[in-house]
C-alpha cells in the first residue's frame, strides 16, 4: 500500500514536470552597440554604466552582448564580449565578472572611428539575438545616431527584424542640431521608421538615471 | 419604394397620413384586445408557474442537502464521540493495568504490614502483675499487737524491710516492661505509616477511576443524544464544527505562512541545482521544484500522522497492521529527515549565492568593496530554519484534518443558504411575471383608450336607452 502512495507521488510529480513543460524560451537576449565615433567616444562612461546595469539585471541563461560601432559595424571584429550566461547563479556570476573585465579594458584603450555604421551594427546584432533564441530581444543602441557611412558601404536597404525591440540610448545633441532641431527631429523620425518597417519597436531612453525603463516591452 | 413613402396614405400630408395609421393601429389593437390579454396573462401566468415550479425544485434539493448535512453532522459528531469513549477505555484500561493488576502484589503487602503490627501489638500488650501470694502473711503478722516484746519488733522491722524492698523491685520491673513496651509500639509507627500509604495510593486510583468512569458517563450521554438525533445534539455539534472551522483555517493560514517562508529559503539555491532558465508553464523550473519538496513534506508529514494514528485522513493507512505501519513509520520519518537535511543544505547554499550577488552587485555600482558582516548567525539560523520547517509541516495534518472534517458542514450550510436564496430569487423572479403581465394589460388598455372610451360612452348611452325605455315600458 504504501508504494502504491509513492509510486503514486512520483508518477503524479512526473507528469507534471512532463505535461506542463514550456516550450516558449523566456530568456532574454540584449546586445548593445556602443559608437565610438568623434567626441561621442567621450561618453563611453555612460555607456559603461548601462552594461553593468544589465550586467546586475540580466539573469542567468540571459544573454549579453556588447559592441562598438566604428566604419564597418557589420563585423565579428567589432564585438567586445558577448555572453550566453550559464543557468546555474554561481556560475553566471563568475561570467559576468569576466565580462565587466572584458568591457572596461575596452573602454580603457578605445581609439575613435572614423566612420559610424549604425545599420551594420544593427545587422550584426540581429543576427546574434536570432542565434541566441532568447525570447525577448532588445538591441540598445548607444549612439547620437547620426550614421556616416565610408564609400562603398551600402546599407539603404530594409533590415528584418521581427519582435525585436530597439531603444535608443543617450541620443545627444549635434552642434548642428542646435540651429536647426529638425535635423535631430529627423534623425530620430528616420531610425524610428527604419525599425518599424523591419517589424521592430521603438523607443528613445535619454534619462540615464531611470535605467530600469530599457528593459521594458 | 422607400419606407417612408409606403407608410405615407396621402401623399404630401405626412400628419395626417400618420394619424389615419394611427387610428388604424389603434383600432386594430382594439379589436384584438382580448385575446391580447389572454397572450399577455397566459405568458405572465408561465414564467411564473414555471418559477414556482424551479423554486420548488431548488427547496426540495435545499431539503436533500439539509438532511445530508444532518447526517454528515451527526456522523462526524458520532465518529467522534466513539473515538473520544475509545480513548477514555484505553485510560482506564492502562490505569487498571498499571494499578489493579499489581493488586494482590499490593494484597499481599497490606497483609503482610497488618501480621507485623498485630504481632507488636500482641507483644506490647500489658502483662498483669504476678499475684502477691505474700499478702496474707504480711497480714497477719501486721495483726499482731505490739506489747513492747523486742523480737516482735525486730520481726516487724525486718517484714518491712523486705516489704520496701520488693516494692522497689516490682515497680523496676514494672517499668522496664513498659518500656519495652513502648518500643515495640514506636516500632509499629513505620508500618502504619507505610499501611497509611499504601491504602492512600488504592484510593487515589479508585478516585481516578471514578473520574474517568463520570467522563465515559457524560460521553455515552451525548453518543445517545448523537444516536436519537436531537436538536441539542445537533446545534452543539453544528457550534462545534463552525469553531473547528475557523480555528483550523487559522492554524492552517500561519501553516501557509510557514511553507512561504520555506519556499523563499530554498527556491534561490534550487537555481543552482536544476537551472535558473528553464520553466515550466510559465513557472520558474527552480519555484516549482521548491513548490514540490515543500509539498512532499506535507505528504510525507500527512503520511507519518496517518501512520501513528493521529489522523484519520487515509482510512487504507490506518487500517493496515502494525508492522507494516510501524514500518511505514520508519520509511516516512527518513524521508522527511532527509528532505530536512536536504533544506538545510539548500538553506546554506542560498546564503552563499546571495553574497556572492550582493558582492557582484558592489562591483558593478562602486570601485570600491565593502566587506560584508562577517557572521555566522544568519547562515545558521537559515540552516535550523531549514531543518525545523519541514517537521513543523508535518503537523499541518492534524489541522487540514479538522478542517475538512468541519468544511463539509461549513460548505453544506453555506450551500443550503445559497439554494435557499436561489429558490427565494425564483419566487420573486414568477411574481414579477406575474405582476407585469398585470401590468401590460392595463398600458395595454391605457393604449387604447380612446376606442374603450366611446367604447364606454356607447355602452352607457344604451344602457340608459334601455332603462329608460323598460321604465316608459313600466
Amino acid at each position: 500500500m504504501k508504494k502504491g502512495l509513492l509510486i503514486l507521488t512520483i508518477l503524479s510529480a512526473c507528469m507534471l514536470f512532463a505535461g506542463c513543460s514550456d516550450t516558449s524560451s523566456h530568456s532574454r537576449g540584449v546586445y548593445m552597440l556602443m559608437d565610438t565615433s568623434g567626441t561621442y567616444k567621450n561618453e563611453l562612461k555612460k555607456a559603461c554604466s548601462i552594461i553593468y546595469y544589465l550586467l546586475g539585471t540580466l539573469k542567468p541563461g540571459d544573454s549579453l552582448g556588447v559592441a562598438r560601432i566604428d566604419t564597418g559595424s557589420f563585423s565579428e571584429k567589432d564585438i567586445i564580449a558577448k555572453k550566453s550566461f550559464d543557468k546555474r547563479p554561481s556560475v553566471s556570476n563568475q561570467q559576468k565578472r569576466l565580462f565587466k573585465d572584458k568591457v572596461d579594458r575596452f573602454v580603457a584603450a578605445v581609439k575613435g572611428s572614423s566612420y559610424t555604421d549604425i545599420s551594420g551594427g544593427i545587422l550584426q546584432a540581429v543576427e546574434y539575438l536570432n542565434e541566441t533564441e532568447a525570447g525577448k530581444k532588445y538591441i540598445l543602441i548607444f549612439s547620437d545616431l547620426k550614421e556616416d557611412l565610408g564609400k562603398g558601404y551600402v546599407r539603404d536597404f530594409e533590415i528584418k527584424m521581427p519582435d525585436v525591440h530597439i531603444v535608443a540610448l543617450n541620443v545627444t545633441k549635434l552642434r548642428s542640431d542646435n540651429f536647426d532641431p529638425r535635423e535631430y527631429m529627423n534623425r530620430l523620425e528616420y531610425w524610428k521608421k527604419r525599425a518599424q518597417d523591419g517589424g521592430a519597436t521603438w523607443r528613445v531612453v535619454n534619462d540615464l538615471e531611470r535605467l530600469d525603463a530599457i528593459l521594458v516591452d | 419604394m422607400p419606407t417612408t413613402n409606403f407608410f405615407m396614405v396621402l401623399p404630401g400630408s405626412p400628419v395626417l397620413s400618420g394619424l389615419i395609421l394611427f387610428t388604424i393601429a389603434l383600432l386594430m389593437l382594439y379589436l384584438a384586445r382580448a385575446p391580447s390579454h389572454r397572450a399577455i396573462r397566459s405568458l405572465g401566468s408561465i414564467i411564473h408557474s414555471a418559477m414556482r415550479i424551479a423554486s420548488r425544485s431548488v427547496l426540495q434539493a435545499e431539503q436533500n442537502l439539509v438532511e445530508r448535512n444532518k447526517e454528515v453532522l451527526l456522523a462526524a459528531g458520532r465518529e467522534a464521540v466513539e473515538r473520544s469513549i475509545e480513548r477514555e477505555f484505553h485510560r482506564v484500561d492502562a490505569v487498571v493495568k498499571r494499578d489493579l493488576s499489581a493488586y494482590p502484589a499490593l494484597q499481599l503487602k497490606l497483609s503482610e504490614q497488618i501480621t507485623l503490627i498485630d504481632e507488636d501489638y500482641r507483644e506490647s500488650t500489658e502483662l498483669p502483675p504476678p499475684s502477691p501470694t505474700w499478702v496474707s502473711a504480711v497480714e497477719a503478722v501486721a495483726n499482731i499487737r505490739p506489747q513492747g516484746d523486742g523480737t516482735v519488733a525486730d520481726i516487724l522491722m525486718e517484714i518491712q524491710e523486705t516489704t520496701e524492698k520488693q516494692y522497689k523491685k516490682a515497680m523496676n520491673d514494672y517499668r522496664e516492661s513498659m518500656g519495652k513496651r513502648h518500643g515495640l509500639l514506636k516500632k509499629m509507627m513505620p508500618h502504619w505509616r507505610k499501611l497509611a500509604h499504601t491504602l492512600d495510593k488504592v484510593g487515589k486510583n479508585i478516585t481516578g477511576l471514578q473520574e474517568r468512569g463520570k467522563v465515559i458517563d457524560r460521553r455515552m450521554e451525548e453518543y445517545e443524544e448523537i444516536r436519537a438525533r436531537s436538536v441539542r445534539a445537533q446545534q452543539t455539534l453544528s457550534s462545534s464544527a463552525m469553531t473547528q472551522f475557523v480555528i483550523s483555517g487559522f492554524v492552517l493560514l500561519i501553516a501557509f505562512g510557514g511553507a512561504v517562508i520555506n519556499f523563499n529559503l530554498i527556491a534561490l539555491p534550487m537555481s543552482e541545482m536544476v537551472g535558473g532558465a528553464s520553466y515550466i508553464g510559465g513557472y520558474s523550473m527552480a519555484n516549482v521544484a521548491a513548490m514540490v519538496i515543500i509539498l512532499l513534506e506535507v505528504s510525507m508529514g500527512l503520511y507519518l500522522m496517518e501512520s501513528l494514528r493521529i489522523t484519520k485522513l487515509f482510512p487504507i493507512i490506518g487500517a493496515m497492521d502494525d508492522r507494516m505501519r510501524r514500518k511505514m513509520i520508519w520509511i516516512t520519518f527518513g524521508i522527511l529527515l532527509i528532505l530536512a537535511c536536504v533544506e538545510s543544505s539548500l538553506a546554506f547554499m542560498r546564503e552563499q549565492i546571495a553574497a556572492d550577488m550582493e558582492a557582484l552587485r558592489q562591483s558593478l555600482t562602486s570601485s570600491e568593496t565593502i566587506q560584508p558582516v562577517n557572521s555566522w548567525i544568519p547562515t545558521i539560523g537559515q540552516m535550523v530554519m531549514g531543518f525545523i520547517l519541514p517537521f513543523a509541516l508535518t503537523f499541518v495534518a492534524i489541522p487540514l484534518e479538522s478542517f475538512v472534517s468541519a468544511s463539509r458542514t461549513v460548505g453544506g450550510v453555506i450551500m443550503t443558504a445559497f439554494l435557499r436564496w436561489i429558490a427565494f430569487m425564483f419566487r420573486l423572479l414568477g411574481n414579477i411575471a406575474s405582476y407585469l403581465s398585470e401590468f401590460l394589460v392595463n398600458a395595454y388598455d391605457i393604449l387604447i383608450f380612446p376606442p374603450l372610451w366611446i367604447e364606454r360612452l356607447a355602452f352607457h348611452k344604451t344602457g340608459e336607452e334601455r332603462i329608460n325605455s323598460q321604465e316608459g315600458r313600466i
